[in-house]
């Protein structure tokens, strides 16, 4: 009885403090970035961070409504939850709004809703139900196409709609899959192919297969485990086709703009004059946004003290950029901060997914701490100019009304589940 | 191994990014400072430009403001370029012309469309400035000479270069600094401190407001005005001496060490070397590598001292008691020396003392008193030690550490000096020269104007100075302090008692001024030049230095004239009449400021350059100028006169 009128209340408290911590330091910084002049009015809906305040209070609506809901429920309507979401995103097509080039948003009233954030939450909860289902052997090929295509689906779409960030997130399925046991020549093969892809980017096709020779001679007199000639060949012709590959797509399918993005994080561009004008144009927010980073040092410059933030220097701060704030206003301490919270935080919820006792929980526990691991990745690895730009937010930081929903319907949906593992018994 | 793929990620990512802020924030991160956010606009208020007066509290260097229309090309809106035009007094071609200059040079940042603007153009078109976006007015303040003399004592002040920049981060691109003159001496006293205001802007480079409401501006402090000792009127009357002649006058007070006069001539108009002209004017006289109008004589031209030495060697040799005033010395035209001979202007079988000996500047006389003093202890080498420790103690063969910008050292020989010459033996014969102020001694003008004020002092001197007083300061204790040379008081009494009958009975004699004691000494000095790569010698410079009253010595002064044939036919008289007009206040020798006036050198300094042979010395004739140009010169006696009264 004791154990039943609590049961409410036995939620993994430490996922929800890191989460609050996140989403309050967030709006901090969006409030830092997106202010402009002397007063402050903190409601003020024409300004970012009066929105996003508004925005947090809607959450803790949300939040009560998801843990209300019977956990049961979302294994049950996993599916239902994922067509509907499929729809959304088809709907677009019809009704979107297009900004910034990509047609991700609808536009109801005065306000937008970005279907594809939701997306990220839905397929995870059909992969979870695919996976947990009985009759699903994920070392059989066929169920192996099936889960590929529930992910493909909706990351075909958002490609559609010309939103590449968020097509890439469907690549933390990956990590998903491969826990809950797909054969580990995909893990093999993947990290080969993208080897291959960068040394081939950066060196030319050319000499990346000739290093692949080599590679393959070496390891043929060096290693004990001996490869059959045929075999060795066939590994070398794929290293050649990728390599080619690579370049062809690179040259032939990318965009310019990609190109460029990738080129510049290679180093690949030497024409000087290229350059400068990349410097100008979509280099621009990076080298902007790790100049702010730079300028913060240890302590930083203080809440609402950035020079660059306050001069808006960095254009889309508030949004997918808002860690360069961190980075100058409260130095390597605030920022390093926000860094071990994303970690803890996504620690957390992969002890407690690996924890469940029902598969559907735990499947979908990996794809919640999947799914923010990328975003994390991605985001700050890109305003630090780690990786080549790519616009996805960073997961409670940034500004934006659908983003923080969706990842707080992804993260307490979880919350909800590990509050109900001990009735699973 | 499958559950912890995720985990190592993530806890890799972890590192990796922690160690990029790392590198970013800590590593690579200089200290942040506001001066290179570039987030932040650093405006400099400029303060005003300390005056500089003369001795008598004559204005000499104010300020003028000047007006420069700046645009910044990507700020311009379409406008009415008739008006505008008209405004600026430009035609549209040029306006077409300069905005795509600015536009090529950079879009955004603001670059000079029309420079100098009068006062007058200035007030008309502030009025209308508001209609013309992306334009507007940069106040500057440029130097303001309220006379025309003086180029070389003043100076001027320009925009500084890279390496001024480099060494003092005090300057940015732009500012004006001094280059030459007090402007480049006195530069921080006169340029005082520039304030600077922080203003926050943002990625278009708009201003958005001050930075924390101003908290880190400063205000500008003013420069300093200074007041130098230079007299204005006798500067003037110096300079116009010295028109259509080469050398260097100074002039110094023996009491204080303040310069009187510093003259070199030929000079220029400070005034164009302010304004749009500047550059222009300047590579002219930066190029006219002939007459060299930028070379300060007075202070950098390196002479063989001639006659006047022989009053050093005097001194030194009662110092030494190698002789005494009375003894004598014959003079056979001359004095022969091994199987050499030095020739002398005196009468064979003269009998000279130390006082005639000055008086008829005998070359004998010298040589004797020369050999005696590197002879005393039977070792030359040790002799000219000696000889050379006491020449240096009156300033020369050394910078004199003063606070003129330019200057040389000279120089005055010593053992280790002709080391490299003689090595192994060395006798006072070798140097023979050095006795009549030839040979190795090298003097700057300034020097030897020093080394009278030091005999005039009866052996201590000031070390020469330009700076008089600065707004609230005192002055440096270097000039305060009399400097003794090795010299006992006694010793001087003979020698100016020789320079004394120089205006008497001597060398001088045609240049005397009524009721003033004037001592002074004559000196001719052979000169060489290479003309094709052969030595050739030109006319003698005139050289004449002196000092007067004799008891209570106002002035001493040292007068170069390059190729003025002897002492006393241009620097004698050039002498004379400052210290007349210096201790009279006027001019009772007007027969000697007509000669000056009227007589030019120029067809001696074309000699060198015509390419042709040339005769010098006893062959040269006088050059009258022309009446166009003794007119001018009149005029300008008239106005400076006139302006002391």
């Amino acid at each position: 009885m004791v154990r039943n009128t609590n049961r409410h209340f036995k939620f993994d408290w430490i996922t929800v403090i890191l989460f609050f911590l996140l989403v309050g330091f967030g709006w901090l910084n969006i409030l830092s970035a997106s202010h402009t002049g002397n007063t402050i009015n903190y409601f003020d809906l024409s300004q970012p961070f009066g929105k996003q305040l508004i925005f947090i209070f809607l959450t803790f609506g949300l939040i009560i409504l998801l843990l209300a809901i019977d956990a049961k429920f979302y294994e049950r309507f996993s599916s239902v939850i994922y067509i509907i979401s499929m729809l959304s995103l088809v709907g677009l097509f019809l009704f979107g709004k297009t900004v910034n080039g990509a047609t991700s948003w609808y536009a109801i009233g005065g306000m937008t809703l970005q279907p594809s954030e939701f997306a990220k939450t839905a397929t995870a909860l059909a992969v979870a139900k695919y996976i947990s289902d009985l009759n699903t052997n994920i070392n059989s090929f066929k169920d192996q196409i099936r889960t590929f295509v529930i992910i493909i689906i909706p990351a075909i779409l958002v490609l559609l709609q010309n939103d590449t960030g968020s097509t890439i997130v469907y690549a933390a399925f990956f990590f998903v899959l491969y826990r809950e046991g797909l054969p580990k020549y995909y893990l093999t093969i993947g990290v080969y192919i993208i080897l291959l892809s960068i040394i081939s980017l950066k060196f030319g096709p050319t000499k990346t297969s000739i290093l692949a020779l080599l590679f393959l001679i070496g390891f043929h007199f060096l290693s004990k485990k001996k490869l059959k000639i045929f075999q060795s060949i066939l590994i070398l012709l794929v290293a050649i086709a990728v390599s080619f590959g690579v370049k062809f797509f690179y040259q032939s399918i990318l965009q310019p703009h990609q190109q460029d993005r990738i080129s510049l994080w290679l180093r690949l561009e030497k024409d000087p004059q290229k350059l400068e004008q990349m410097k100008r144009t979509f280099a621009y927010n990076l080298n902007e946004s790790e100049k702010a980073i730079s300028s913060g040092g240890f302590a930083g410059k203080g809440f609402m003290e950035g020079t660059r933030t306050t001069g808006k220097f960095v254009p889309e701060q508030h949004t997918d950029y808002i860690f360069s704030t961190v980075g100058e206003e409260w130095g390597f301490l605030g920022s390093a901060s926000v860094v071990v919270l994303f970690v803890l935080l996504l620690i957390r919820i992969l002890h407690l997914a690996e924890l469940q006792k029902s598969q559907f929980s735990r499947v979908y526990g990996y794809g919640v701490a999947s799914i923010i691991f990328i975003h994390f990745f991605i985001n700050i690895g890109m305003v630090m100019g780690l990786i080549p730009t790519i616009g996805i937010p960073l997961p409670m930081f940034s500004y934006g009304g659908s983003g923080l929903w969706a990842f707080t319907i992804l993260i307490f949906i979880f919350v909800k589940l590990d509050s109900n593992r001990i009735n699973e018994w | 191994m499958r559950q912890f793929l995720l985990f190592i990620f993530i806890i890799a990512v972890g590192i990796l990014f922690l160690s990029r802020l790392f590198y970013l924030q800590i590593y690579d991160s200089n200290n942040y400072s506001l001066f290179e956010d570039n987030a932040i606009r650093k405006v400099y208020d400029y303060p005003k430009r300390g005056f500089v007066y003369d001795r008598n509290g004559n204005l000499l260097v104010a300020n003028q403001p000047s007006y420069d229309v700046m645009v910044i090309p990507r700020e311009v809106e379409p406008l009415d370029t008739l008006e505008f035009c008209s405004l600026l007094k430009i035609d549209k071609e040029q306006f077409i012309k300069k905005y795509h200059k600015a536009k090529r040079y950079s879009p955004r940042l603001p670059s000079v469309f029309v420079s100098h603007l009068s006062k007058e153009d200035y007030a008309v078109l502030q009025e209308k400035m508001r209609k013309f976006d992306g334009f507007y007015i940069q106040k500057r303040s440029l130097r303001d000479y309220e006379t025309t003399i003086g180029a070389n004592v003043l100076g001027d002040i320009g925009e500084v270069n890279n390496s001024d920049i480099n060494r003092d981060p005090y300057y940015k691109m732009g500012d004006l600094k001094g280059k030459q003159g007090v402007e480049a001496s006195y530069e921080n006293t006169l340029r005082g401190v520039k304030g600077i205001k922080f203003i926050q802007k943002d990625r278009f480079n708009r201003n958005i407001g001050p930075y924390k409401d101003g908290k880190y501006d400063t205000i500008p402090e003013q420069g300093k005005d200074i007041t130098i000792t230079i007299d204005a009127e006798l500067q003037a009357y110096g300079e116009l001496l010295m028109q259509n002649k080469r050398g260097g006058v100074i002039a110094i007070e023996p009491a204080t060490g303040e310069i009187l006069a510093m003259v070199a001539a030929p000079t220029y108009d400070p005034n164009i070397l302010v304004g749009r002209d500047r550059s222009k004017n300047f590579t002219k006289l930066y190029n006219d590598s002939i007459a060299k109008p930028l070379f300060n004589r007075s202070l950098q031209g390196v002479y063989e001292p001639g006659s006047p030495f022989k009053l050093m060697n005097a001194l030194i040799a009662l110092q030494e008691g190698v002789l005494t005033p009375d003894e004598t010395v014959t003079c056979y035209a001359g004095y022969k020396y091994g199987n050499r001979f030095m020739k002398c202007h005196c009468n064979r079988g003269t009998r000279n003392n130390m006082i005639t000996g000055i008086q008829r500047s005998c070359n004998a006389y010298f040589a004797t008193t020369y050999r005696k003093i590197l002879d005393k202890n039977g070792s030359s080498s040790d002799g000219i030690d000696i000889w050379s420790k006491h020449a240096q103690s009156f300033g020369l063969g050394n910078f004199l550490n003063n606070d003129l910008f330019v200057g040389q050292k000279g120089r005055i020989p010593d053992r280790a000096y002709y080391k490299r010459i003689y090595p192994k033996t060395f006798y006072s014969t070798y140097t023979i020269s050095n006795a009549i102020g030839q040979g190795e001694v090298a003097t700057t003008p300034i020097q030897l104007a020093n080394m009278i004020a030091a005999i005039a002092n009866r052996g201590h001197y000031f070390t020469p100075h330009i700076i008089k007083n600065i707004e609230g300061q005192s002055l440096p204790k270097q000039f305060t302090k009399a400097k003794y040379t090795t010299i006992d008081k006694p010793h001087f009494e003979p020698v100016i008692e020789g320079m004394l009958q120089v205006y008497r009975k001597g060398t001088a004699a045609s240049l005397q001024v009524k009721d003033i004691d004037i001592c002074g000494k004559t000196g001719t000095v052979e000169n060489f030049a290479i003309i094709d790569s052969l030595r050739t010698q030109l006319t003698d410079h005139s050289i004449f230095v002196a000092f007067a009253p004799k008891d209570d010595p106002k002035i001493a002064i040292a007068v170069f004239v390059e190729n003025g044939y002897w002492g006393s036919r241009f620097a004698g008289k050039v002498a004379s009449l400052l210290i007349e007009r210096h201790i009279k206040g006027y001019i009772t020798r007007k027969d000697l400021e007509e000669w000056l006036l009227k007589h030019s050198l120029e067809n001696e300094y074309a000699k060198p350059q015509s390419g042709k042979p040339f005769k010098i010395n006893g062959y040269t004739s006088f050059q009258i100028v022309e009446e166009q140009e003794y007119y001018r010169l009149k005029k300008e006696l008239n106005r400076i006169n006139k302006a002391k009264n």
